[in-house]
């Protein structure tokens, strides 16, 4: 008996390496000191009522960006211990078999369980307040989200330490992906965790187009929105034509492993290409999904920090649903080297470099927004500002890999690699710590410390260059991705040891950022204003954090930039162009426990499938029903916020100034 | 003061380095290129490069000065006007340099694509000596069928000649690259693909394969070696004579997941290369033929087809390789 137990145990979790059994402890000790303060401080209450079951998109956004600030860090992690181990010739620090776990788990976390809960997280925080709504269109559905992607992602994470991890790469491309070649529980851990927050995704998709077309302020005609809620917009017209496909496609495959079918098999008539095209049909608008918020981010920073109204408004609008239309017709440029025939190619060449157009206006914009402006250097700024030469820089190599007969030469090397980390990192986290730099104080009510922000942002910097533009040179000279060991005679190693140096100046740089959070929640001065930057659109107009019911009554829009013209005619001695509304009561969501525990029956059912335990996915599967069945049936979901309440906040909020 | 000093030694001795580096890393091996194909796509790259920095560099330069000029501080005299934000005139310029500057390269790129089309023979007065690649897990197997003879992880041929690579695989996707004689493509089960390189040049050139295919795919580096004309045929002799041959079960033994070291067969089973082509042809599917639907992968594995189906015929298993070309990129339905 003792020996059977044994022998499932040593299947079961991942054995044999110092590194799980480090992450193994880590883990252990992080859920017993959890646990133990919830209980010492007699939290879990306060747990369960204001964050687990919450409705409320502030909050729900603040819950995806610590979850994404927790990836980031497994997924640095991971990026360091591949450049270690390829910071020099014939190093033996992992193993074959662990570098492809380690590159495959860096993909997927960086790009699904990163940055798009990275985005989600600031969808929720900013639309509504930006828009002047009281909540997002659907916010159960919202919830529910926010579950489905934490329990996919904490699926496909538990892959580290038991099981064993994925290793066909981040796309899994079939047969690779397939039973025949990938024989463990890894790649189910794949397919169920990416299954389980592309729901999640794909509902976020449709709730924010639904937000953005019906629930903006009155008067707020869509030509005055501001270029964050429209870039909001045009990314998720993009998810919710992409992420079908994905879900499609990865229930192909599951159907192959599980039950035997020939969609993407060697034999049996399977057509493994059929996956390479279907999985970058959406791979590649993905990148357009998490770099088009990006781009709302700037266009938001750049104007209030440079005190002048965004330059070619419409320019920028339409520069935007350009691209998202132009990145369902690129795929191919993924495999100009599959072979399909020059007329094929020269197509798809065409139509990728079609895309370097907007994008182009889209800087010269961002530029003349600068010009003839007044630009103050706040983290949000620097980073902007930052981001402009990395990302044409690498929107140039872009171009040039678009050039199919060229591409012959780039593809697969590490020329492709820093050409990806260039747009991903240059264009989209630096975005993303610009907006969390900018809307942070909005989320918490204080600023972040700009002494050590600096420090960050230089680490960042002088990491990034130093890491990726070495890769260039590497992938000229013959480089492929993913391997993990190079002899001496290639000549490889001074260059990747640069890399490499530059990619753990980055990790510093993370670390930089860790203590700057720490260091504010600590010692930051609140924010009483509402307004730390002198913001131009509506979520500045309200205290911060906002209130649950963010505006007490809805604001009247007239102006793009209404909050900024509002403040111009008040410093002019103007009056205000504003009546004031009577206070009425507001009309709420109720929270909800469903959108958790469906999750959790999500997570169940997953776990069942990953190991074809029948005894955990038909408990979780009935659960899931069950859970539909309960909300179906549940009426009671809203209430009114009384009049006098909404007083007391606000005079409780606003009296402080 | 001193700080300062310090950190900017530091600084020096750090970009002192990298440029040092940087300088020793140049002249990599695709902007090195030894044969025809290499020599287009690294001019192409150089061509494309700089209708980039046409752009590119004004606009970098742009930025700075702009951020410079523009900055917030007591007494800068330039230009402030908060609500100057729109120019028909501007705005159509820089919707213009670009749409002009992706013309251009278009136009470059299109015709590129078709001179360098990887199944179009080379000019040359030569014969092209044809080689048979199929990449296994995780070795390359390389087949002369003119020669009858078969190499692992190494490959030798003649300089100054047309190589005609035929390219398959028994084993998931891999990619065939030899960067210094021009650019990759992937080898797929099923498939038979063509590639036409040159060296211009005798010398060891490196190759791999470029796509990953699992565990040990980087071990699956090889060297291709270009001679003289006589050299390679001393070279022939030489692997005639070592009396090995690769057998069927031998094949089968090879094709097995594992890493291999560099060996020479002195012959191979007739027939070695199509019948992997063709190993996973459906038998019977030739009654959905796709009549009309002519691809160009069809097209580059025309000549290999006609082996193919010869060679099918002969074992008698019914196959239609044109057929399974097209369902290669048509629905895969139609075969359920």
């Amino acid at each position: 008996m003792l020996e059977k137990i044994k022998e499932f145990a040593g299947d079961f979790f991942v054995t044999g390496d110092p590194l799980i059994y480090g992450a193994d402890v880590s883990i252990a000790l992080a859920l017993i000191s959890i646990i133990t303060v919830l209980t010492y401080f007699k939290k879990w209450g306060w747990l369960w009522r204001e964050w687990l079951t919450t409705v409320d998109h502030k909050r729900i956004g603040i819950m995806y960006i610590i979850a994404s600030i927790l990836m980031l860090f497994r997924g640095g992690v991971d990026a360091l211990l591949m450049r270690t181990q390829i910071a020099l010739p014939d190093v033996h620090f992992l193993e074959p078999e662990h570098y492809n776990q380690i590159f495959t788990t860096h993909g997927v976390i960086m790009i699904l369980f990163m940055a798009m809960p990275l985005m989600f997280g600031l969808f929720n925080i900013v639309v509504p307040l930006q828009i002047g709504a009281r909540d997002v269109a659907y916010p159960f559905l919202n919830s529910l989200s926010f579950w489905m992607f934490f329990f996919g992602a904490m699926l496909f994470n538990m892959s580290f330490v038991i099981g064993g991890s994925p290793d066909a790469g981040w796309l899994s491309y079939a047969p690779l992906s397939e039973l025949s070649h990938s024989p463990g529980v890894g790649q189910d851990f794949y397919i169920w965790g990416i299954q389980i927050s592309g729901i999640g995704s794909l509902a976020t998709g449709i709730n924010f187009i639904v937000t953005i077309l019906k629930m903006r302020a009155p008067g707020m005609k869509l030509m005055q929105m501001p270029m964050f809620s429209w870039s909001v917009l045009s990314s998720c017209v993009t998810i919710i034509f992409a992420f079908p496909i994905l879900t499609v496609t990865l229930a192909l495959l599951f159907l192959d492993r599980y039950l035997g079918a020939h969609f993407f098999t060697l034999d049996g008539g399977g057509n493994p290409m059929m996956y390479v095209n279907l999985i970058w049909m959406w791979g590649h608008p993905e990148v357009y999904i998490v770099v088009l918020p990006a781009f709302g981010i700037y266009s938001e920073i750049v104007a209030t920090f440079s005190k002048k109204k965004l330059f070619g408004y419409k320019s920028m609008v339409f520069a935007m649903m350009i691209i998202s239309v132009l990145s369902f017709f690129t795929w191919l440029h993924h495999f100009f080297t599959m072979g399909s025939g020059a007329d094929v190619n020269a197509f798809f060449a065409i139509t990728t470099m079609l895309i370097a157009i907007p994008t182009g206006v889209k800087v010269f914009n961002w530029l003349f927004t600068m010009f003839r402006g007044r630009i103050t250097f706040s983290t949000p700024m620097m980073w902007t500002i930052a981001f402009i030469p990395c990302f044409v820089i690498g929107g140039m190599t872009g171009v040039l890999l678009s050039v199919a007969p060229a591409d012959f030469q780039f593809h697969n090397s590490y020329f492709l690699i820093a050409h990806f980390h260039q747009v991903l990192i240059g264009g989209v986290a630096f975005g993303y710590f610009a907006g969390l730099y900018y809307w942070w104080p909005k989320m918490f009510g204080f600023k972040l410390n700009e002494k050590l922000g600096k420090w960050a942002f230089w680490l960042w910097n002088i990491g990034f260059y130093v890491c990726f533009m070495p890769q260039y040179f590497l992938g000229l000279d013959g480089m492929t991705r993913r391997v993990s060991e190079y002899s001496w005679d290639m000549g490889w190693g001074p260059l990747n040891l640069v890399s490499t140096i530059g990619g753990f100046l980055m990790g510093i740089g993370f670390l930089f950022q860790v203590w700057q959070i720490a260091h504010s929640i600590k010692f930051m001065e609140r924010d009483t204003t509402g307004d730390p930057w002198n913001g131009r659109t509506l979520e500045w107009s309200i205290p911060s954090p906002a209130p649950l019911y963010n505006f007490a009554t809805l604001p009247q829009v007239q102006n793009q930039d209404d909050w900024w013209e509002d403040k111009q005619r008040k410093a002019n001695g103007l009056p205000s162009t504003k009546k004031p509304q009577p206070l009425e009561p507001i009309h709420m969501p109720k929270n909800s426990a469903i959108p958790f525990i469906m999750s959790v029956c999500w997570f169940v059912a997953g776990f069942g499938f990953v190991f074809d335990w029948l005894i955990f996915a038909i408990p979780g599967m009935i659960g899931v029903f069950i859970c539909l069945l309960a909300r179906s049936f549940s009426y009671d979901t809203d209430y009114y916020i009384p009049v006098d309440e909404i007083k007391r906040t606000e005079a409780a909020l606003r009296g402080a100034n | 003061m001193k700080k300062r000093s310090v950190m900017k030694r530091i600084t020096a001795a750090f970009m002192l380095t990298l440029t040092m580096v940087l300088l020793s890393g140049c002249n990599p091996m695709v902007l090195d290129p030894k044969g025809p194909v290499g020599d287009s796509q690294r001019d192409l790259i150089w061509i494309s490069t700089l209708l980039c920095a046409i752009i590119i560099v004004p606009v970098l330069i742009l930025t700075a000065v702009i951020v410079w000029r523009y900055r917030d501080k007591p007494g800068n005299k330039a230009a402030y006007k908060p609500k100057w934000e729109h120019s028909t005139k501007l705005e159509t310029i820089w919707w213009g340099i670009p749409i002009v500057i992706i013309v251009i390269l278009a136009v470059v790129t299109v015709r590129y694509t078709y001179h360098l089309e990887p199944s179009k023979p080379l000019e040359s007065e030569k014969e092209p000596l044809v080689i048979e690649v199929t990449s296994l897990d995780w070795k390359w197997l390389f087949t002369y069928p003119e020669q009858n003879i078969a190499t692992v992880n190494y490959l030798k041929f003649p300089e100054d000649r047309p190589i005609e690579f035929k390219l398959t695989s028994d084993a998931p996707m891999n990619s065939f690259w030899i960067p210094q004689l021009g650019g990759q493509i992937y080898t797929m089960s099923g498939m038979a693909m063509t590639l036409f390189l040159q060296a211009d040049e005798p010398g060891v050139y490196y190759g791999a394969g470029a796509n990953f295919t699992g565990k040990d795919f980087g071990k699956m580096r090889f060297d291709a070696t270009a001679t003289s004309e006589e050299e390679f045929a001393a070279w022939v002799q030489e692997v005639k004579g070592t009396g090995t041959e690769l057998t069927m079960d031998g094949y089968g033994k090879l094709a097995e997941q594992g890493t291999a070291e560099i060996q020479s067969f002195s012959g191979y089973p007739q027939g070695l290369f199509n019948s992997i082509v063709n190993k996973y042809a459906v038998p019977g599917s030739g009654g959905h033929h796709h009549g009309g639907e002519s691809t160009e992968s069809a097209e580059y594995s025309k000549a290999s087809t006609d082996e193919a189906k010869s060679t099918a015929d002969d074992q008698e298993m019914n196959m239609d390789m044109d057929a399974e070309m097209d369902m290669d990129h048509e629905h895969h339905a139609d075969h359920e």
